[in-house]
Parts: C-alpha cells; sequence; structure tokens
C-alpha cells in the first residue's frame, strides 16, 4: 500500500509563495493574538494554588465557591475538573506570609460544604518567585534549543537550510502558542515540554527532507535548485505523511485517553506536528531556495565522510 | 554476498533484547503494601520486638505474608492496604509513637532470582506513586543577618579586650558590613589592626564618616556561611522526615540555597508541612544534685526543678532555670581530645558566651544537662485542620563543668565518636540558623496516583496496537518486522528505566513513551520507503534492501541526533515530571535506532537476505 505514487517531481516550489504569504500571516496573526489576549499562563509560571478534590457524589460549585469566600477566598476560581465529581479551585497568589498554609485552610473549608467524603486529590502550590524562575528557564530553554539547532545544521549542512530549518521551527512554535492564546488554552510546564519536543519532532522531519536536497543536488546536475528541491520533497512526501500519520494517530489516542492532567500536552503536539508537517514541506524549503541555495553551495560534498557511508553499519 | 550477517551479530542483538527482558520483568510483578518500623533516633527494633509485632497483627486478625527484620527495622508486608492500614493502627498501639515510627511502603515482590542480578522495578514518580514534593528555600539573608550582628557583639569585646576606644559598634546588615566609629586616626588603625590579627576573612573599608571604620567578610567567609546554613537545614531536615515515617524519602540539595523534599506515599501534607516548620531548640540546664530524684519521681517535686529523662528512659532531675539556649550555638563539631576521647566542640555567640559565663561562674564542679526539645503532631486537629504540636524533651547529655565557660567549649567524656557525631548534629539542628520557607508544593493523592498509572498504561497500549495495525496494513510483512522491532524497543526502554538508578517513571515519562511509540515507526518508514524507491529505480532486491538502509542511515542519524539535543535540552532545564518526559524521550531516541538500524536489518537479512529473490512483500 502507498499514500502517493508520483511519476514526477511534484511542483511544490509553485506553491513558495502562497505558503510563505499564508505563513507569514498566520505568525502575524499569532504574534497579535499572543500581545492582545497574551497567555493563559497556568500555575506553574505565574505562582498560586491549586487544589484538586474528589468527591463522592456531584460536588456543587456555587456553595464551595460560597464556602471559599467565607473562609476569605472570594477571588477563588471553582471548576469542575474532568468530571462533576472532581473540583479544581485555583488561588493567585497573594502577600500573605505563609503561601504554603492556604491548602491546608481550602481543605478544611472544603470539608464543611458537605456530608460525602471529600478526597485531596492534588495540591500544587508554586511560589511566586518559583514562577518567576520557570518562565525564564522555559523561555531559556527553546532559545538554546533553536540555537543549537541553527549551529548543529548549519555545521552538517549549510547556513541557509540551517536559518531556514530555524524559520520553520520559529514558526511552528509561534503559531502553536497562537494557538494556545486563541481558545484560551492553560499554559503549564507540560505544554512548554510539549513545544519544546515539538521542536524535536519538526527538526527531525526537516533534516529528513534536507538531506535529500542535498543528495539531489548531487544526483540532478542540471536542474535549476526549485527543481530540486521538489524532487527531493516529493521522494520523502510518503515518509513524511506516514510518520506524521502514526505520530498524530498516537497522540489521538493520548489526547482521548491519557486523562485531563496530559490533555493540553497532547493538544499542543497534536496541533503542532501538523504545523511542523506542513512547514517542514513548504516553509523551511521555501526559505532556503529564497536565500538563494544552490548547487554550488552544497557542492563540494561538505565532509568526506558522510555519516554511515563507508563505515560499517553499528554491528 | 550481499546482505547477510555473520552468527555473532544475530547472538548480540538477541542478548541485548534478552537482557532488557530481565531487567525489565521485575516491573511485572506487582507491589505488596508494607509497614517500615523504625526506631527513632538511630537505635534498632530487636528480634523480641518483631516477634511481638507479628503476635499482634495476628490476634488483631490480620495475616502478615511476613514479617522480617532486617538492617535494625521490621519490614512487615501484607495483602491488601487494607490490612496495611489496620497494622498500622495495632503497631502503634503496640509500641507507641515516641521511640518507633511506622511507615506505609510499598516494597516490590521482584523474586529472588531477580534481585540477586540487581533488577529491580521503575522507580515511579510522585505523580504516579501520591506523595508530596516541597521545595525549600532558605532565608540566606538571615543567615548571614545573624552573623553580622554577632560579629556586631564579638567586636565591642574584642576591641575593649585590645584596649581601642569606640565610640560605637553597630551593624549595617543593608551592606552586610559593621560599622566602627572611632575618635582618633590611631584608634583606626589599632582596631584595624587588633581586629584583622584575630580573622584573616574580614575585609577593612574606610568609613564615610571621620575616623570611622567599615568590616565585612569576605566572599570565601559569605559563601562558608550560605553552605553552613544550607548544610544544616538539609540535616536537620533529613532527621525530621525520618521522624514523619517516610520510606523512601528523598531530601537533596537544588542550587545555592534550595531543597527538595520528596515524601512518597505521604497522604497528609498538612502533618508534614507542621513537622518540617517546626523548630528544634536546645536548652541548657544545671541538674539539681541536692534534690532527691526518688521522690522527684514519685511525685514530689523539689520546688524550681522538674523532672526530664534521656532516650533509654533515665531521669535526671533539672533546674527549672535555663543557662542558655540554642540560638546563640554557632558551631557544633565532633573530634578527638588529647587522650584520642571522643568530644564535641561548641562556639557560642558573644552574648551567649556572656551567659553561660555568668551562669557557670559559680556553678564549677556540677553537672549541666543539654536538653533538646522538638515538637511533634499529635493526633489531635487544630480548628484549621492541623494537628496539635507536641512538645517533647529529652536529656542528650550531661556532663560536668569543669571550669567557666565563655565562648567556646567543648563537652568531654561522651561514650563513643558516633554519639559525639550525634550529639553535634542535634546541639547545630538546635540552633537554625536560617529560616526555611515552602516555595512550591505539589502533592498527589493516592488515588490520582494509581489513575495516573492506569490511564497511562491504556494510552500506552492503544497507542501500540494502532500503530501495529497500520505498519501491517501499509507495510505487510515488512510492517510485521518494523512492528517486532516496536515491541522490542518498548521491552528496552522499560529494561533500560529499571536499570538506571537515577531514572524514574512520570506521567509526563509515560506520554514521552507513548510518543517514542509513534516517532519509533519513523526509522523503519524512512529505511522501507528508500527501499521502494530503490526498487523503483530497478535495483535488485538485494542492491535495494543494501542501498535502503545505508542510505536511510545518515537520514536517521542526522534527524535524531538533533531530536537528542533537543532532550537534552529538557533534561537540562526541566524539573520533576518534564525531567522524566526528557529520560524517556532521549532513550526512546536512542533505542529505536538500535532495534531500527541494527534490529530489522538482520531480520529482513535473515528472511531475504543472500537470496535470489524477485520482489519484496511490502
Amino acid at each position: 500500500m502507498r499514500i502517493f505514487r508520483f511519476q514526477q517531481a511534484i511542483n511544490f516550489m509553485r506553491f513558495k509563495w502562497p505558503a510563505l504569504m499564508l505563513s507569514a500571516l498566520l505568525v502575524l496573526g499569532s504574534l497579535g493574538l499572543l500581545a492582545v489576549k497574551g497567555i493563559n499562563w497556568g500555575l506553574d509560571f505565574t505562582g498560586g494554588t491549586v487544589i484538586e478534590a474528589g468527591f463522592s457524589q456531584s460536588a456543587d460549585l456555587s456553595q464551595i465557591r460560597t464556602v471559599l469566600a467565607e473562609s476569605g477566598y472570594p477571588d477563588a476560581v471553582v471548576q469542575y475538573f474532568g468530571s462533576s465529581q472532581d473540583v479544581a479551585i485555583r488561588i493567585a497568589p497573594r502577600d500573605g506570609v505563609e503561601q504554603s498554609r492556604i491548602s491546608n485552610e481550602i481543605m478544611a473549608a472544603l470539608a464543611k460544604t458537605s456530608d460525602s467524603q471529600i478526597e485531596m486529590r492534588r495540591i500544587e502550590f508554586v511560589g511566586p518567585s518559583v514562577g518567576a524562575e520557570l518562565r525564564e528557564q522555559g523561555g531559556l530553554a527553546m532559545l538554546v534549543a533553536l540555537l543549537g539547532i541553527l549551529l548543529y545544521v548549519g555545521m552538517r549542512f549549510e547556513w541557509r537550510l540551517s536559518l531556514g530549518a530555524v524559520l520553520a521551527l520559529g514558526h511552528d512554535v509561534i503559531i502553536t502558542l497562537g494557538l494556545f492564546s486563541l481558545l484560551q488554552l492553560e499554559f503549564d510546564l507540560t505544554v512548554l515540554a510539549a513545544i519544546l519536543a515539538l521542536i524535536g519532532y519538526s527538526i527531525n522531519d526537516t533534516i529528513v527532507v534536507f538531506d535529500r536536497i542535498r543528495e539531489s543536488f548531487r544526483k540532478l546536475r542540471d536542474s535549476t535548485p526549485e527543481e530540486t528541491v521538489n524532487d527531493a520533497v516529493t521522494s520523502t512526501l510518503n515518509r513524511t505523511v506516514v510518520t506524521s500519520l502514526t505520530t498524530i494517530i498516537v497522540l489521538i489516542v493520548l489526547f482521548t485517553m491519557g486523562g485531563a492532567l496530559i490533555h493540553n500536552f497532547a493538544t499542543a503536539l497534536l496541533f503542532g506536528i501538523a504545523i511542523g508537517t506542513y512547514s517542514s514541506v513548504f516553509v523551511a524549503s521555501g526559505i532556503a531556495v529564497q536565500l538563494g541555495l544552490n548547487r554550488e553551495d552544497m557542492l563540494p560534498p561538505p565532509p568526506p565522510e558522510k555519516e554511515g557511508e563507508g563505515t560499517e553499519p553499528l554491528l | 554476498m550481499l546482505n547477510q550477517n555473520p552468527l555473532w551479530r544475530y547472538l548480540l542483538v538477541v542478548g541485548v533484547l534478552l537482557l532488557a527482558l530481565v531487567y525489565a520483568m521485575p516491573n511485572l510483578y506487582p507491589e505488596d503494601p508494607a509497614l517500615n518500623i523504625n526506631a527513632t533516633r538511630g537505635g534498632a527494633v530487636s528480634e523480641t520486638t518483631r516477634q511481638q509485632l507479628e503476635q499482634s497483627f495476628v490476634s488483631a486478625g490480620i495475616t502478615p505474608k511476613a514479617v522480617t527484620l532486617e538492617a535494625g527495622q521490621v519490614l512487615a508486608r501484607f495483602a491488601s492496604a487494607e490490612d496495611q492500614l489496620r497494622a498500622r493502627q495495632v503497631a502503634t498501639e503496640l509500641l507507641g509513637n515516641v521511640n518507633y515510627v511506622t511507615a506505609l511502603n510499598l516494597v516490590p515482590t521482584t523474586p529472588d532470582w531477580l534481585a540477586a542480578i540487581g533488577a529491580s522495578p521503575m522507580k515511579l514518580g510522585l505523580d504516579l506513586r501520591g506523595g508530596v514534593h516541597f521545595l525549600m528555600a532558605v532565608d540566606m539573608k538571615a543567615a548571614l543577618d545573624k552573623n553580622i550582628n554577632d560579629l556586631t557583639q564579638a567586636f565591642r569585646a574584642d576591641l575593649r579586650e585590645a584596649r581601642v576606644r569606640y565610640r560605637s559598634v553597630t551593624a549595617d546588615t543593608e551592606r552586610g558590613q559593621v560599622q566602627i566609629l572611632l575618635r582618633s586616626a590611631e584608634d583606626v588603625a589599632a582596631a584595624r589592626a587588633a581586629l584583622a590579627r584575630l580573622d584573616r576573612e574580614y575585609v577593612f573599608t574606610d568609613g564615610a564618616a571621620e575616623f570611622s571604620l567599615n568590616v565585612s567578610l569576605s566572599e570565601n567567609r559569605i559563601r562558608e556561611i550560605r553552605e553552613y546554613a544550607l548544610n544544616q537545614n538539609i540535616t536537620i531536615i533529613r532527621n525530621r522526615v525520618n521522624e514523619i515515617g517516610v520510606a523512601e524519602p528523598l531530601v537533596q540539595r537544588q542550587g545555592a540555597d534550595r531543597i527538595i523534599v520528596q515524601l512518597p506515599g505521604v497522604q497528609d501534607p498538612a502533618q508534614a508541612k507542621e513537622i518540617l516548620g517546626a523548630t528544634a531548640t536546645l536548652e541548657f540546664r544545671l541538674v539539681d544534685d541536692q534534690g532527691d530524684l526518688a521522690a522527684a519521681l514519685n511525685g514530689r517535686l523539689p520546688p524550681g526543678s522538674s523532672l526530664y529523662y534521656d532516650r533509654n528512659g533515665q531521669p535526671y532531675l533539672l533546674e527549672n532555670r535555663i543557662m542558655l539556649t540554642g540560638e546563640h550555638i554557632t558551631n557544633a563539631s565532633s573530634s578527638y581530645d588529647e587522650y584520642g576521647q571522643p568530644q564535641v566542640n561548641i562556639s557560642l555567640d558573644a552574648q551567649g558566651g556572656n551567659q553561660l559565663s555568668q551562669a557557670t561562674r559559680d556553678s564549677i564542679g556540677r553537672r549541666m544537662a543539654t536538653v533538646f526539645i522538638e515538637y511533634k503532631p499529635g493526633e489531635e486537629l487544630q480548628a484549621d485542620g492541623t494537628p496539635v504540636l507536641i512538645k517533647q524533651e529529652e536529656v542528650i547529655n550531661a556532663a560536668t563543668i569543669q571550669a567557666r565557660l565563655g565562648r567556646s567549649f567543648r563537652i568531654t567524656g561522651i561514650g563513643n565518636p558516633a554519639e559525639a557525631q550525634n550529639l553535634a548534629l542535634l546541639l547545630r539542628a538546635g540552633a537554625l540558623i536560617a529560616p526555611t520557607q515552602i516555595i512550591e508544593e505539589r502533592t498527589i493523592g493516592p488515588s490520582l496516583g494509581q489513575e495516573n498509572i492506569d490511564l497511562g498504561m491504556t494510552a500506552i497500549m492503544w497507542g501500540m496496537v494502532v500503530v501495529l495495525v497500520f505498519m501491517v496494513i501499509y507495510y505487510k510483512v515488512f510492517g510485521l518486522i518494523a512492528n517486532v522491532a516496536l515491541v522490542a524497543n518498548l521491552v528496552l526502554i522499560v529494561g533500560i528505566m529499571s536499570m538506571i538508578p537515577g531514572a524514574t517513571l512520570t506521567l509526563p515519562g509515560m506520554a514521552g513513551i507513548v510518543l517514542t511509540v509513534g516517532m519509533a515507526v519513523d526509522a523503519n518508514v524512512l529505511i522501507f520507503e528508500r527501499i521502494r524507491e530503490e526498487l523503483a529505480e530497478g535495483r535488485s532486491v538485494q542492491q535495494a534492501i543494501h542501498q535502503g538502509y545505508d542510505r536511510a542511515f545518515a537520514t536517521i542519524a542526522d534527524s535524531n541526533i538533533t531530536t537528542l539535543l533537543v532532550a537534552l535540552i529538557l533534561f537540562g532545564i526541566g524539573t520533576g515530571p518534564v525531567k522524566g518526559f526528557a529520560i524517556t524521550l532521549a532513550i526512546g531516541i536512542l533505542t529505536s535506532i538500535f532495534t531500527a538500524v541494527v534490529g530489522t536489518r538482520l531480520l529482513v537479512n535473515l528472511f531475504w537476505g543472500g537470496r535470489r529473490v524477485q520482489s519484496l512483500p511490502m
């Protein structure tokens, strides 16, 4: 079975401009959203307290709100979490002395709300200073990852490809963040991990195409750069689609069965990988071609020892 | 001939897989709910206690799976969590909770032959096991401030002793220095010379005012103070955590001023917080030698004295007047005296030195007892749900005062070096110089932990099934081969995770495994697509296989190295759960390269390599 059978290369580069325009539009739109609506930062980054409590019967949210307001927490955000027997209570950081005591008081207050058994399922408290640190570290990690990739691809391939790859990655990340801003999904540490995993996945995808571009430049001696890129993208298209498909299927499983705690993690990856697949086909190589990628840059083959060639396989 | 491999390669790959399989096996055995019963303060539980425990379990109608004595602690295994909880009550009733600590635990039931080769199940993160995670910050400012204040007092005494007349000596904690105002330039020079002789780590700068001198501490000394404050807190927290009764606690330093505390299985974070936050103090009191101890034991206390006990239950009659409290202790360490006997050296701040000097002036020849006071949460609860703290006092040492004591003195006549070390540790613990604050808490209830495990397992299982089916449909027989590699990959991941001592499985880690399952087929997809292309270009089957693998390898290596790079960055910056994700992702990438590039090539070669084959079933 094959998804695509091509007799000749598809002219992907014909769509170079429309694709780049579309991407630019999406990126600008996302940046606009981020500027206007911002990101719904989760507890990890803002600091504060989240308490998840399990009730043996359906919980009465308004009653819980009243009790909490009486106990001195009128600003508590009370929501169902996963089911109606599961309640998440969020409390913004406050300038009290003993922040870590808040959870004790909330649990004690909750015990008054109903006769049914209340079970502490999860308490998370993050101090404001820790939140700020995590935010800094997260941003730093993303930059370091992109920089590392820029260097590695620049070294292994060529700076135009390297720049194309990193711009495409930035594109994936920004648009995914845009989605989170648009839907106001909570952005916590697991989502950050998902974004970094997305960078890893997307670069993987792009490298496979680039590797082929390099090979095609050597093979097709009389073609224009655009034709060469078309050839490379076409011949890797099956692989790109199959891998994205298996990964997406698995992520759908994770999304539906993984539970509420990793819902946003799965969402970020699911959306990001779809965008990433598109960008490694249209955006990354499109930018490289536009930057003036040509045969001469790829020849002579950079290092004589192409990895794996001439050497015995691992075993 | 092309595409044939020597036998040893097959044996090697099979060997690696078998090894991983063996080390992955302990994960198949369920864990037993168990109780750990420890004696407090480094004591050991005796065989008699073990027998008593076993008998009282049986008479309470609980049949333990086993009650064993290992390394000075009793381990009792039970069939169900219900038995475990009831047994805990029985044990607490029997032993009380002063001298013994009972901790709930889950112990692996790894068969002996597996345990003998060091195989053990994967360690589960707190989000899967349930438990409490605290990040505590040590207030370094407080430690440094205290130091500056101590110095200020000390300088006054030092200058007086050196006969340097000063106008004032004040602490400037804002700038971390002591300001000394003097009367003349000569005095400034004299003060400088006198103080510099005492400690080379003082840094002198001229003050803004006339005839003034600022003294601050060198970078070195400040670092020492910070280290000391951090280590002291870690020691204290370790001690307290042991009191809570946690089977496998983790107390670890993080960065310059943070401490991570992980208490698996603790279900009541309020209690844990109380214990970690409670302060231990020390008091020095004179032993009342005039009073009648026997009468006091019968309830007739002499006026001005009270009864205290030491760890072994020996009674002491101590005066109510406190000679000195522990907050004045600046350091305590154990060493040996000139006769090679263990001793504990204690340093006090200037105020403490004066107090003790006053108090011991007329008490030479009498005994001085050191009382350690700690607060433990009791059974009763306060209105806000936190347990009421019970004060516990214990005499840790009583020594004869040989001379008038000053800022530094020593306690000799201690039984053995271990005891001296323990005493020094308790003395330091009673003199906490830098308070801590919980700045992050993550508590997962036990039921949520189990739920997370179940969710993760179903996700992994269904993810696998879907991908397996897809591969067979898409690549037919070759799909089957890729599937073998995928399953082998999962075994390898679990095996390696179980082998690496520091690796813990977390919920995001499980998500990482699911993701790896999706991505692991990528290497095989690359190879198979390449083989198809080579075939389409008209190469022979053997050449197509050979070229397909070789050419795909460069791509696989390049693309996975970049992903690995990202995983390493994630590991570097991530905390707990995210680190777990990074670990499984990194391991998954490595194992998938191995299984896809090496494993399936061997299989493909085994079936089709070196034969006259016209077409491939793909």
